[in-house]
């Protein structure tokens, strides 16, 4: 892995997701390294945006599949989600993204 | 037909007592009986040692002959040369500076940890020819067959004038080396940290030890098994009850070995909090070969462990052990006796399971910490982490491990036997997004840099029964051919290019046989992997669970 000053910002836009509707911003995780921070607030859109800035570079393929699998997990509509990372594995990626899921889901039952 | 040699039967007794009377020559009045003053240490050792010698010098994994080390490395490569070193472990410059300097040509061993890039460069270059990276029952073996020590170079803690020898905890390997150099015809020399006038305890009786030399300074040891649990992460946290649930429960393992890292730290750190949440208390982990881990501290202080045999021992453990002799093997001075050979032998044949990481798998589960440019042999992991055909004894983990492979199998593939189980653990990438599952070994790359005749696989694939990662359980006992097995190990495998590369379909049909298995499928919710799960998570913790015993050393490796 390349670490450089110059961070790559990646995009990902998913559609036909189910609207979650309206819910208090999410914020999990920290940035520090091997770590990220993941923020989760509402769009008006019936959109799922992801924007990716990380520090590690050259991984974008891995980030779709990343994503991809997120999509799959929760298929939500209706919001922006943006993350700092400072090359966190994908398995650390994937948590904090469930995590920041089940924070807007509220408490679990 | 008289087929009887003409020779005499005792040279070996003849060139002993030669290389005596030369040493006490050298030496003159300043040998007092056993004992050598350390400014003459060096010439002792030209004295008693031949070109062409094979010399055991004690590297262990912890405690080092360092000053013996320097001592030979200052011998005048005119006198003593072409030495064939036979040692566990490559630690110190000083192992490879007699290499450097001519004084030794050839090496048999176990291990080189951190001297593993000199080691490959030393190679390259034609310095040093390896015979073979040998597991450490291996080459503890072969000391009794073809590559018995001519001299061994030894490490104890205390020597009285008899030269009976204490090692403290750190026995490690010294009783091996003094066995077979003593009754091979050998010569043994120690260096000690004091002499005293009566030993604790003989950990090396007297008259097997020839020379005693006190070292300027204490022999260095070093501690290699402290974790510190403040840097376990969630994941590591996940992965430890998968395991727990997955596959200690699923067997019932009561006897087992641990390999050194923050994924088995999870493990044993969960066993007093998620373990006994399970109801698994006094149902697994009761017997261990294992060095005295500071995260077991909790597990032993909940009640869980009834015994513990340890391969070497772990600075700062030394007053707990002691307070707990009925869980470790003491002396009758109290501290810990270890003994790697005989751990090593307990970890092949009596245990259940092995578990342990790696630094990358293949798609046949062979495993390797092998990287290019680095020669970093095995140590014990090979030895604990493989299959022990001679096994008999029927555990019910063994024979589940067994039916799991041989279900449906006929004639000698289908004979009834167990099957231990070794446990590969490791999160999909690495550091730096390296990942740990890859296409071809480094392993390959290095045995052609290196001349090897076999690629240095630590753990092969057809003895790995478990691939463990944060994706979930591959249980390859249950796969039946080597397609079955490649997309179980693709199908943990995550975002490696090797995971990416699965055929999802079969995947979900291995998935479906319960020959993969999610955290999801074990019952396990990915939100409960938290680091609140840890009975201790930080070293202070630990201190506070062994009631004030443990005394964490200021400096200890973290890796």
């Amino acid at each position: 892995m390349s670490m450089s000053n110059e961070l790559e910002r990646l995009h990902f836009e998913f559609t036909g997701g189910r609207p979650v509707g309206p819910f208090v911003p999410a914020l999990v995780g920290v940035v520090g390294s091997g770590n990220l921070e993941v923020l989760v607030e509402p769009r008006e859109d019936a959109a799922c945006t992801v924007e990716v800035s990380t520090s590690a570079r050259g991984f974008a393929p891995i980030w779709e599949a990343v994503m991809e699998d997120f999509r799959e997990r929760h298929p939500l509509a209706g919001l922006r989600v943006s993350i700092n990372d400072m090359g966190a594995t994908p398995a650390v990626v994937s948590l904090r993204l469930d995590q920041a899921v089940a924070e807007i889901a509220g408490p679990r039952p | 037909m008289d087929t009887r040699v003409t020779r005499s039967w005792d040279t070996r007794a003849t060139e002993r007592a030669r290389r005596l009377s030369r040493a006490q020559t050298a030496l003159g009045a300043s040998l007092d009986n056993k004992r050598v003053v350390a400014e003459h240490a060096t010439r002792l050792l030209e004295a008693v040692i031949a070109p062409f010698d094979r010399v055991c010098l004690e590297g262990n994994n912890q405690k080092q002959a360092d000053f013996l080390a320097r001592s030979l490395a200052a011998v005048d490569a005119a006198v003593v040369h072409d030495l064939h070193m036979v040692q566990s472990v490559l630690a110190l410059p000083e192992h490879l500076d007699v290499f450097d300097k001519g004084i030794a040509t050839r090496l048999d061993f176990s291990f080189s940890g951190p001297q593993g890039t000199r080691l490959a460069r030393l190679v390259a270059q034609r310095r040093i020819q390896i015979g073979a990276i040998h597991t450490y029952l291996e080459l503890f073996g072969r000391y009794f067959v073809d590559l018995t020590p001519h001299v061994a170079l030894v490490t104890a803690h205390s020597a009285d004038r008899h030269g009976n020898l204490f090692t403290g905890p750190n026995t490690e390997d010294t009783p091996v080396i003094v066995e077979a150099t003593s009754f091979g015809g050998g010569i043994v020399v120690a260096q000690v940290n004091e002499l005293v006038e009566t030993v604790p305890r003989v950990d090396i009786p007297g008259d097997w030890v020839d020379f005693v030399v006190r070292a300027p300074t204490p022999a260095l040891v070093e501690p290699l098994f402290t974790r510190d649990p403040a840097q376990i992460s969630e994941i590591q946290v996940l992965m430890a009850m998968m395991a727990i649930k997955g596959i200690y429960a699923e067997y019932g393992v009561q006897r087992l070995n641990h390999g050194i890292g923050f994924d088995t730290a999870a493990i044993e750190l969960l066993l007093p909090t998620y373990g006994e949440s399970l109801g698994l208390k006094g149902k697994i982990c009761k017997h261990w070969a294992l060095n005295p881990h500071p995260a077991l501290i909790p597990a032993i202080e909940a009640g869980w462990v009834e015994s513990i045999h340890s391969f070497g021992s772990e600075l700062g453990m030394e007053d707990y052990v002691r307070a707990r002799p009925d869980v470790f093997f003491t002396g009758r001075d109290g501290s810990l006796r270890s003994n790697r050979a005989f751990s090593q032998a307990a970890g092949h044949y009596a245990c259940d399971l092995f578990i342990g990481s790696t630094l990358q798998v293949d798609l046949a589960g062979n495993s390797s910490t092998a990287t290019t440019g680095r020669i970093a042999g095995f140590g014990g992991a090979p030895n604990m982490g493989a299959d022990a055909r001679g096994r008999r004894h029927g555990s019910e983990a063994w024979l589940k491990a067994g039916r799991e492979a041989r279900n449906g199998l006929q004639g000698a593939r289908g004979t009834p036997r167990g099957q231990k189980l070794v446990v590969q653990m490791v999160e999909t990438f690495r550091e730096h997004m390296e990942p740990a599952f890859v296409e071809t070994l480094d392993a390959w790359e290095l045995a052609g840099q290196a001349g090897l005749p076999l690629p240095p696989i630590m753990i092969y694939g057809d003895d790995v029964t478990h691939v463990l990662t944060e994706e979930g359980i591959a249980n390859l006992l249950l796969c039946r051919d080597d397609g079955e097995r490649e997309q179980a190990i693709r199908g943990v495998a995550g975002y490696t290019a090797v995971g990416l590369g699965r055929d999802r379909k079969r995947v979900a049909a291995l998935r479906e046989r319960g020959i993969i298995r999610r955290p999801e499928d074990l019952g396990i919710d990915q939100r409960d992997a938290t680091r609140n799960l840890l009975a201790a998570r930080s070293i202070r913790d630990l201190v506070r669970a062994s009631g004030g015993l443990y005394r964490p050393p200021k400096r200890f490796r973290n890796w």
